[in-house]
């Protein structure tokens, strides 16, 4: 089997020296043509892998600040089919690997097989569906068959030894550790159960693990040595964006601190 | 069949950081549920605390004007006046026995907040309940009973602002504080085991109803007919009389204002299958599956989403799903009042109408059951605004 291309990012990154930043923006925010500029700044920038916010009307997973940014973009018209169409039109055009994340109603009702055809067109290389846990994913996963689109998996803090050793065998891509028991934002400091709990996921995964959650500073990622490859960062972004900030400040802290 | 499956409806659609706490309610359910002395428990409370059994009463009045026998479950005698209240202490009593202390509540009518804060204030147990900024301020009476009880309210200003956003809240909640908190879903909704586990609950309803008619006239109803939002009070009055299927079910659903096109609150009838709050179903919602904002005079319907087992029944045919307009829900609010002394809840109000509008096409003679799910107090105020709008 040929290597996801959101693997081959991650490690390239940790060749390099550094953990693989993979930043997230809901899709058409701050608005439906500035949202491309700054992905296309994230990807100049050096981010490794994108995640591309599908905005839901009832996102249970997010804190404040995404659920607002996502209802926003709902307000303006935002949806899978327009992400796709103008995904293809750049097709081919980033160097980071582009995910999608979004609750799994609206994939639902695109329709699965047609969504795993419409991402393989437009080029993205996998979806992160927060409400899908593994004894949801078979539909979806039979119609990724094939298609190079992988299904990236979430686990957290309190994902117990024999669910963790399912989703170690169903990860693809890389696995996303939700770093707090809590929904996205930006926080402090992470709980000092993190480090133990990597310490138990770590050797599991072949894939590359990746941690969110709670993430606002690089400092924030060095107690974590080893036992993470990557780092998504989603409301630290779409505040600096509200500050008046944009992605290419953004990615400039990111890549010089997040060694 | 799959785990938590009605047919092709059901599911644990939720992040997986809240699967360990639904699995450990599913071994609560299959475990503590059935135990001796939980059951002895349970019954007890059921019996000295809210009650029960609670009335199967003929409307003497309305029956001779029908032409047929309509009978009614008054779930409005209940302690706090409601259905919510089987369920509320079914759950709050596994809280305790899980080794919790805090019970986690969404409400939209107020009757489940002011069901759990009761449960709660009984057990000794903390208590929080989230509701809809809308909600609160339509439902105000129930948030002082909430407050008198010792619960905190926490109003969601986000979305709709009505149940559906307090679910997202309480969720996200839970999600945080799983290890001390136990969510007492309000409905027989949301992710597996919740559909399971509030019938369990809600069955006492129609378990009586049946030992009640068979002393009062020797066979089973023709009918039972209930009000759906998500679907509790319908589930628990349906579930004893699923096998029998001389018994014809009838679910009723809010249609809103009633013309082409409205918001409205019935899914089954014009939704298409879809995933929210954990579960799939029928649900509200645009062609690009986002969620739609719901309406019905009746605060406790006012859901864009119903229970997955409903969505079962309907699609194997074993129950059929109708719908009643908010006039037609005050009118029969009206008629119930006058004719026979009962000031029912906006919601039961709904299969009252259902009867009154569909008596022609019922044989005369027939026995047709309503689960009376709550008394009507609460919606006063409502329904003196929307009177008031009427003349106006």
């Amino acid at each position: 089997m040929a290597m996801s291309i959101l693997t081959e990012r991650i490690q390239a990154a940790n060749a390099s020296g550094r953990k693989a930043v993979i930043p997230y923006l809901p899709a058409g925010f701050p608005d439906g043509a500035r949202f491309w500029d700054e992905i296309a700044a994230l990807d100049s920038g050096g981010a490794d892998v994108i995640e591309i916010g599908v905005p839901f009307s009832d996102p249970v997973a997010d804190g404040p600040v995404v659920e607002k940014a996502s209802l926003d973009c709902l307000t303006r018209g935002v949806n899978l089919a327009w992400i796709l169409s103008e995904l293809q039109k750049r097709k081919g055009g980033f160097k980071a690997g582009i995910v999608l994340m979004g609750y799994y109603n609206p994939f639902l009702q695109y329709g699965l097989e047609k969504l795993g055809r419409d991402c393989a067109a437009a080029g993205v290389a996998g979806l992160i569906i927060p409400d899908l846990p593994i004894e949801e994913m078979g539909p979806i996963r039979a119609a990724l068959e094939g298609t190079g689109v992988e299904l990236v998996c979430l686990i957290g803090l309190n994902t117990p030894k024999e669910r963790l050793a399912m989703y170690a065998e169903a990860a693809r891509g890389f696995v996303y550790f939700v770093s707090v028991l809590g929904t996205t934002g930006v926080r402090e400091s992470l709980p000092q159960e993190v480090l133990a709990k990597l310490g138990e996921v770590r050797p599991l995964f072949k894939v590359p693990v990746a941690l969110g959650f709670g993430i606002s500073r690089p400092e924030q990622v060095a107690p974590f040595g080893d036992l993470i490859d990557a780092v998504v960062i989603g409301s630290a972004l779409i505040k600096m964006i509200d500050a008046g900030g944009d992605a290419a400040k953004f990615m400039g802290g990111w890549l010089s601190g997040g060694k | 069949m799959q785990k938590g499956y009605f047919g092709k409806f059901g599911g644990m659609f939720v992040p997986e950081l809240l699967m360990p706490p639904l699995l450990e309610i599913e071994q609560a359910m299959n475990t503590i549920v059935p135990s001796q002395a939980f059951q002895a428990e349970f019954q007890s409370v059921l019996e000295d605390y809210v009650g029960r059994p609670s009335a199967l009463y003929r409307c003497p009045n309305l029956s001779n004007k029908l032409g047929f026998n309509l009978w009614l479950k008054r779930e409005d005698l209940n302690h706090t006046g409601a259905h919510k209240i089987n369920n509320a202490l079914g759950q709050g009593l596994l809280c305790k026995h899980m080794g919790k202390s805090v019970l986690l509540a969404e409400t939209g009518a107020g009757m489940h907040g002011v069901a759990t804060a009761t449960a709660a204030a009984m057990l000794g147990l903390e208590c929080v309940v989230y509701m809809g900024a809308t909600d609160v301020v339509r439902q105000s009476h129930n948030v002082r009973r909430m407050g008198l009880l010792g619960a905190t309210v926490v109003p969601i200003d986000s979305g709709t602002q009505t149940l559906k956003d307090a679910i997202n809240a309480a969720l996200r909640r839970w999600i945080a504080d799983q290890r001390t908190t136990h969510y007492c879903f309000g409905t027989a909704a949301g992710p597996h085991p919740f559909p399971q586990l509030v019938r369990e609950f809600q069955a006492v309803i129609s378990r009586e109803a049946k030992a009640q008619f068979m002393r009062k006239i020797g066979r089973l109803p023709d009918y039972v007919v209930a009000c759906v939002g998500g679907g509790s009070n319908a589930i628990g009055a349906f579930h004893e009389f699923v096998p029998h299927t001389e018994v014809k079910l009838v679910g009723v659903e809010a249609a809103g204002t009633g013309e082409p096109g409205c918001d409205n609150s019935a899914p089954l009838n014009l939704g298409t299958p879809g995933v929210l709050h954990g579960a799939m179903s029928m649900l509200l919602q645009t062609p690009e599956g986002q969620i739609m904002p719901s309406h019905s005079i009746a605060p406790g319907l006012d859901y864009p989403g119903v229970g997955p087992e409903h969505a079962g029944l309907q699609d194997s045919g074993r129950a059929a799903y109708g719908t009643i307009n908010d006039g037609q829900a005050l009118n029969a609010f009206h008629t119930l009042c006058r004719t026979e002394g009962i000031i029912p809840a906006l919601e039961s109000s709904h299969a009252v109408a259902w009867v009154l509008e569909n008596a022609g096409s019922i044989p005369k003679d027939s026995h047709v059951m309503v689960c009376l799910s709550g008394r009507g107090d609460k919606d006063i105020g409502i329904i003196e605004e929307y009177e008031k709008k009427g003349k106006a």
